[in-house]
This record gives C-alpha cells, sequence and structure tokens, in this order.
C-alpha cells in the first residue's frame, strides 16, 4: 500500500509534467490551435506553421488515394502522437499536448517510409509545469548516465565485432556478454526510440513475418549453437556496430521524465521477471545472469537518483527499496565468486529452485519498484 | 490502510446497485436490508445464502462451517522476511485487504481513477462482479513455527504428516509457512483474492505453491445433494454441517485447554490437512461398473451404500467388501473419527503423457490431526481399495487461528501478541 495518499490535484499536477500524453479524442482546444491538415499521396499542406503550447489539434482530411498516416514528431523523429489508417477521402480530428519547441508534421501515404514533411513551431511555455529542481537534477544525472553507458559500450562491442570478424570463436565468446551490460542497463530509454532495440536485440521468436534477424542474439546462436563463423556474421557484426552507433547518437536525446525513469526502473526489472529468469534471453550462451546484473544496476541507477524526492514523500517505501536491492544483489552474488567482475555462472547450471529464490527476489524488488513514480509524482509544497 | 477509505472508495456492491442487492436478498428480512445499508458491512444471513456476502468477522474464520461455495483458489506461502513486526504488518494488511474483499470491495485505493502514473492498489478483475461469499480462510503451519521465535508457541496437535504407505509427494505441491484459501461461486473473485493477497506479500512472503479447484466434492449444508467426485461417485454424505454446532464443537473447533499452554492461542480455531489426490482417471473409466461400486461400496446412481436404497440411508458396513472406501473411512470403522470435509475436483490440464491431471484437492478441518486425519489416513493408504486408482502427490498441514473479531483484530493476533 502507499504509505503517502496523493491528492487530485498532485495527480492533475503530474500529467501536466508528463504532458505528452496523447488524446486522440475530440478537440476541446481553442479554433485558434487548430491546424488544417490536408493530406495527398504526395503532398502534405499544413494551415498553420506555427501554434500556441498546449491542446494542438490537427483536423486531417486525406484527399489521397491511399490510406495515410499522420503524426506530429519530435526533431528526432519522436512521436508525439498520430493517427494510422486514415482512409482515402476521410477525416480526423487528432489533438495533442505539446510543450513549446520545434515539431514536425509528417503525412505518410501508405503509411510506409518517412513521408511527406512541414515544420511546426510551438511558442510559448504555456505547459511546462514548475518541477523540483531535484527531479530536474535526477534527470539531468540520468540522461549522463544513460549517455556514459552507450559511450562505454561502444569500445566493448567493437572489440566483440573484431573477434567475430577474426573468426575467433573464444575471444567472440568471451566478449559477448560484457558488449551488452550498457544497453541492458539502459534498456527501457533504448526502447523508447522504437526502431534500434528489434535491430539489436530481438530474439528469434521475437521477429515478425518477413523481419531479418540482425544483433546480438543472431550471432550469439552463430557462436554457441552452430560454433561457426561465416560471411554472414561478419557482416551482421559490422550491422551490429551501425545500429549501436545510431543508439549513442540518439541516446542523450530521449525524452526523460522523473516518471519515467521510475517506471523505467521498474521495466527493467520486468525484463528480468519475464526474460531472464526464465533463461530464455540469452538460450544458447546462457550468460543470462550478466544481463540480469545490468538491468538490476541500471534500476538501481535510476531509482538512486529519484532516493532524494521519494524518500521525502514516501520515506517506508525508499527504506523497503534500500532492503530489497540489497537483498536482490546479495543473491546474485551467490552466483559470481568475484563481486568486482561480471563472471557468473552459466545460467543452465541454476537449479530450478535456485531459479524461483532469483524470481522471489526481483518480485520483491519489483513490486515496492512500481510505486516508485507515484512517491516522485508528488508536487513541491 | 484506514477503516476510512471504506466510505469513499468504490464498492462492487455499490456498482450492482440497490437493484442488485435487493434480488440478491430475495427472501431476506427487511430488517437484514436495512441493516446492510446503513453499515455496508454487516450482510444478513440469508443473503450470504444467495450469493452475495459473508461476514468476515466472527468467533471462528469463515471457510470452514460456511457453505461451501463452488470454486476455490488455494494458495500455500514461505515466508521471506526475519522481521517479525514486518510481517505482523503484513498480516494486517491482509487482515484489512482480506475484510475488504469479501465485502465486494477493491482493495486499498481501489482499481482505477488514482495516478496514472502508478499501479493501482486492486488489480481490477473483480470490478463489478458479486461478493460471490467470498470467504478467506488463513492458516500456520509447522514451518511457520522455527521463525519469529515462535517455537514455543507450536500447538502440539499441529503435528508434521507422517509418510503414508503410498504417497508420492511433490516437494513443490507439500508444505509452506501459511497458507490462504478462497472460497467463492466465481472463480474469478477467488483467483483476484488471492493475487492481490499475494501483491500485498511480495518481499514479506512468496507463493510456494497453489491450487485451483472447482466442483466442491462434499457439502456442509444437510438439505443439499450431496456433489460427486470426478470419478462420478457422491463421497462424504455424512458430512458435517455447518449447522451442526455440537459437532464442530466435538469434531472441528478447538477447545478451551485443547493441546496444553502452546496452544491457547488456538481456541476457537482448527487443523487443516490439504492433500492433492490425483486420480488415475483413464484407468477408473475402464474399470466396470461393479467393480466401481464395489470400491465405493455406494450404488453410482442414487449414493445408496451396499444393500440399501436410498443415499442417507444408515450404511451396513459389513455388507460392503472389506476395502470398501466407505467401509474404511466411516467413523464406525474408525472408532467414532470425524473430519469436516471440504474438498475440490481439481484439473490442471493434461500431464504430457495425454493423460488429464485431475483429481480431488482434499481439504479437511478438525480438532486434532493426530486424532483425526492421521490414523484414518493411515487406516485407508494400507487397505483402501481405490488406492489402485488414486495417488497422493501433494500434502500440507496448518494450524488455522480462532476468526478476527473485529475491526481491531487481525489474522494471527492471537499467536502474535500475549493479549487474548
Amino acid at each position: 500500500m502507499r504509505a503517502a495518499r496523493l491528492s487530485v490535484t498532485a495527480a492533475v499536477a503530474t500529467a501536466a509534467l508528463t504532458a505528452l500524453t496523447a488524446c486522440t479524442a475530440k478537440s476541446d482546444a481553442k479554433d485558434g490551435d487548430t491546424i488544417q491538415v490536408t493530406a495527398a499521396d504526395s503532398k502534405c499542406k499544413t494551415s498553420a506553421k506555427s501554434v500556441p503550447a498546449g491542446h494542438v489539434t490537427l483536423k486531417i482530411e486525406n484527399k489521397g488515394s491511399k490510406a495515410t498516416e499522420v503524426e506530429i514528431l519530435f526533431p528526432d523523429d519522436r512521436i508525439v502522437s498520430e493517427k494510422e489508417n486514415i482512409g482515402p477521402g476521410t477525416k480526423y480530428t487528432l489533438t495533442a499536448e505539446v510543450k513549446a519547441g520545434s515539431y514536425e508534421i509528417a503525412c505518410v501515404p501508405g503509411m510506409k517510409g518517412h513521408g511527406v514533411r512541414q515544420k511546426l513551431t510551438v511558442t510559448g511555455g504555456g505547459s511546462t509545469a514548475e518541477r523540483d529542481p531535484q527531479l530536474d537534477k535526477a534527470v539531468a544525472d540520468y540522461r549522463e548516465y544513460v549517455q556514459q553507458q552507450a559511450d562505454a559500450t561502444l569500445p566493448l562491442v567493437e572489440t566483440f565485432v573484431k573477434a567475430v570478424k577474426d573468426g575467433d570463436l573464444a575471444a567472440a565468446q568471451k566478449a559477448y556478454a560484457p558488449s551488452r551490460l550498457g544497453w541492458e542497463r539502459t534498456e527501457p530509454v533504448a526502447e523508447s526510440f522504437g526502431d534500434i532495440d528489434p535491430k539489436v536485440d530481438v530474439r528469434e521468436d521475437g521477429l515478425e513475418d518477413g523481419q531479418k534477424w540482425t544483433g546480438w542474439h543472431r550471432l550469439e546462436k552463430a557462436l554457441w549453437q552452430d560454433k561457426k563463423i561465416g560471411d554472414e556474421e561478419k557482416t551482421l557484426a559490422d550491422q551490429l556496430v551501425t545500429d549501436l552507433k545510431d543508439w549513442q547518437e540518439r541516446v542523450g536525446k530521449a525524452e526523460i521524465t522523473p516518471t519515467s525513469m521510475a517506471n523505467g526502473a521498474k521495466e527493467l526489472l520486468d525484463e528480468v521477471a519475464t526474460g531472464k529468469v526464465t533463461g530464455e534471453e540469452d538460450r544458447y550462451a546462457h550468460t543470462d545472469l550478466v544481463d540480469f546484473k545490468g538491468n538490476v544496476e541500471g534500476a538501481e541507477k535510476a531509482y538512486e537518483l529519484l532516493k532524494p524526492v521519494a524518500s521525502k514523500n514516501d520515506q517506508a517505501l525508499t527504506t523497503e527499496l534500500d532492503k530489497q536491492f540489497t537483498a536482490l544483489n546479495a543473491e546474485l552474488d551467490k552466483y559470481r565468486s568475484d563481486k568486482s567482475s561480471y563472471e557468473f555462472i552459466s545460467y543452465d547450471k541454476v537449479t530450478k529452485d535456485q531459479r524461483k529464490e532469483l524470481s522471489d527476489a526481483v518480485n520483491a524488488v519489483a513490486e515496492p519498484l512500481s510505486k516508485l513514480a507515484a512517491a516522485v509524482a508528488v508536487v513541491k509544497k | 490502510m484506514t477503516e476510512t477509505q471504506e466510505s469513499t472508495s468504490p464498492t462492487r456492491r455499490s456498482l450492482i446497485g440497490w437493484g442488485g442487492a435487493g434480488l440478491a436478498l430475495g427472501a431476506a428480512a427487511a430488517g437484514g436490508a436495512v441493516a446492510m445499508a446503513r453499515t455496508g458491512d454487516d450482510v444478513d444471513p440469508v443473503a450470504a445464502e444467495a450469493g452475495a456476502a459473508v461476514e468476515f468477522h466472527g468467533t471462528h474464520q469463515a471457510g470452514i462451517a460456511t457453505p461451501v461455495q463452488d470454486r476455490l483458489h488455494f494458495a500455500a506461502f514461505d515466508v521471506q522476511t526475519e522481521d517479525r513486526a514486518e510481517f505482523v504488518q503484513m498480516l494486517k494488511d491482509w487482515t484489512a485487504a482480506a475484510h475488504r474483499m469479501t465485502a465486494g470491495k477493491a482493495v486499498g485505493e481501489g482499481a482505477y481513477g488514482g495516478l496514472a502514473e502508478a499501479p493501482p492498489d486492486d488489480t481490477g478483475e473483480a470490478l463489478g462482479l458479486k461478493p460471490s461469499r467470498l470467504t478467506l480462510t488463513i492458516g500456520f503451519g509447522p514451518s511457520l513455527f522455527e521463525k519469529f521465535g515462535l517455537a514455543d508457541r507450536r500447538p502440539e496437535a499441529l503435528v508434521d504428516l507422517p509418510k503414508f504407505p503410498g504417497d508420492n509427494l511433490d516437494r513443490t505441491r507439500t508444505g509452506g509457512d501459511l497458507c490462504v484459501q478462497a472460497c467463492a461461486d466465481d472463480p474469478q473473485v477467488a483467483v483476484h483474492a488471492i493475487r492481490n493477497l499475494a501483491r500485498i506479500g511480495f518481499g514479506k512472503v512468496v507463493i510456494r505453491w497453489s491450487q485451483l479447484g472447482f466442483g466442491k466434492t462434499s457439502s456442509t449444508t444437510p438439505d443439499a445433494q450431496t456433489p460427486r467426485n470426478l470419478m462420478g461417485f457422491k463421497d462424504g454424505t455424512r458430512n458435517i454441517a455447518g449447522t451442526e454446532t455440537d459437532r464442530l464443537k466435538k469434531y472441528v473447533w478447538v477447545g478451551e485447554g485443547d493441546g496444553g499452554k502452546n496452544s491457547a492461542w488456538m481456541t476457537g480455531g482448527s487443523y487443516l490437512v490439504a492433500r492433492r489426490i490425483r486420480m488415475h482417471i483413464e484407468t477408473w473409466d475402464r474399470t466396470s461398473l461393479q467393480e466401481q461400486e464395489d470400491i465405493f461400496g455406494r450404488d453410482k446412481g442414487e449414493g445408496a451404500p451396499v444393500g440399501k436404497a436410498k443415499e442417507h440411508d444408515k450404511p451396513f458396513l459389513k455388507a460392503m467388501k472389506p476395502d470398501a472406501h466407505v467401509r474404511l473411512a466411516h467413523p464406525d470403522s474408525n472408532n467414532g473419527i470425524t473430519i469436516l470435509r471440504r474438498g475440490y475436483s481439481f484439473t490442471d490440464g493434461t500431464d504430457g503423457l495425454g493423460r488429464l491431471d485431475a483429481g480431488l484437492f482434499f481439504l479437511a478441518y478438525q480438532r486434532d490431526v493426530r486424532k483425526a486425519f492421521i490414523p484414518l489416513q493411515r487406516q485407508l493408504s494400507a487397505k483402501d481399495a481405490l488406492n489402485e486408482y488414486i495417488q497422493h502427490v501433494g500434502s500440507a498441514v496448518f494450524a488455522v487461528p480462532p476468526g478476527v473479531r473485529d475491526k481491531r483484530d487481525w489474522w494471527g493476533r492471537t499467536l502474535f501478541s500475549e493479549e487474548a
């Protein structure tokens, strides 16, 4: 149970803080904030290039011959709000809450590709709510952490890739798990981009029809199951570096809020609970415990940064989280001889009973961690 | 969690509305309905019969002598915390949640309407459903008494069950520091209850094993038809009824002075034996009718004992085969041993060999396990002809404390605090 009871006003203010939640309901915005969007097969006409911050309404009409998709995008292509599948000759009203800044409106005829773009400037600071400076610092520090992890990961990936390209099976196997740690620590941020994760961290059973299998796990299968490195693997290794460089360049610009940090921490443990504890993640290499540790460290980092604020709002929660993180780390330490290294035992040597113990320890952290967002969402007095 | 929340949180009953409540009350006296409207908690027993709410507070825990509901979700937990105060707080939180859920209300601040970024307190799948006569009953296993300095409070009657011939116990379906039995007429309500208690318990307790049950296999209501088990037979005809105060007192409730000072805290409680009994369904189905009836000592249609016409006719045990189930289990063959049965049928799909993983989840309440289940099962496991078609694969025993008296009381208080 939450110790701190949150008032309705706190909840409303939180909604303003996160501000990017799009609603595709009917518009209640003033007429002045409405933009007419006329989409066609090769055109995307907008009636305004600038609107004040707040609720922005797009009145969309598809005059083309194909179904289209209309999106409001951040400069780095992250989607603020979108409506897919607007049929030829039909109209749709899309409403989004948008902060001041630069955006693009994209019409995507046939719903494939980059689309036709128009600039959109959102003016004023109307919807930016006041936030505890400690939380701003937490977000800034976390952003820096995420960037550091990506920067530190690239050389490790390059070591791994070099071993693959040298055809050195043993060296490649050795370099596999370390090359993933930074990614595993910050996975929810990487996943927020949507397009990188499916390229670098997808597992065979996660592929969609027609999707080519690339990334770490494809190489993992070659190294451990097939035990051979061919030309295709070498090409895929290069591709992994390319895709991760993309991640390195974009990760620092990710939209991060205190609540997204808190829920991201919880998601890291969800990753453990659904993929690592079962041994599905690294089913060929059995290095799941290394990923597991990475997820826990990433979650703990986000928590530590939010803790100064969270402990003011819900002391009982942070006491519990401190205790459960300690317990979970102690549980993990059972599986490595040296606490300063990331050499864990192979997960296929971990018994069913031990897996249950690990799973229980994860649940013991994840349940209170799911309440962290509430503890940092309270408006400061 | 405080009681003041109750007036503000959405309740399943308020969602049902007065129309539904009125219908559910049926033949209830008008006075009962007025009481229910006033307090929101006190429910007329006649209303309970019609599927509404069962009173949570009382001398004994609900879910023992209470009329048996149709569905079961039973869970055994292991304790993880070593902090007694933390465990006691969890028991208090559980009690508050159990009180709300048995009244058809959502846990804590409810399942919706709260902070968008945080998960709701209640998981929500029981919203809009009737209380469905949900009862939640807690029990403490022998292993709990090794923790929190409770060794000297372990009742002598809470013995570890001996190994019985033919037992093939699966460790992952056996034992547990504590258990919660959730019975309800709607399986979703029973599942919701255990799920939400497990959630509150994370970090303090973990689920060791659990069992879903359906189709009650015995009745605690004398006039109701005796239900059939998955072998197609009526069993438990002479079960103790919830209305038989004298037999309950004699065979089920722990009395004052039972078992010495170590079990004073158990007065008003009972002892529960849970056994997962797998049935070899396919071989049973290939057995001739005559043999099936001989094994039980009853006919399959009416359920009458051998040589008799009606189910409730007094059995003439000597007319049955010496290894007939009814003959061996009958109190007359066991110096009057009587237990209160509350078992459910179960199926957990197939077992990987294409056989139905099914059987009886046997639940029996008694005043002293040493004088009831153990001698009875010794007799049955050695001689019962039914053994060819069944196997005990899970087992647990629990001390079920007395009832939660009122809103200030909590599950296990008599064990964890010195005050009576």
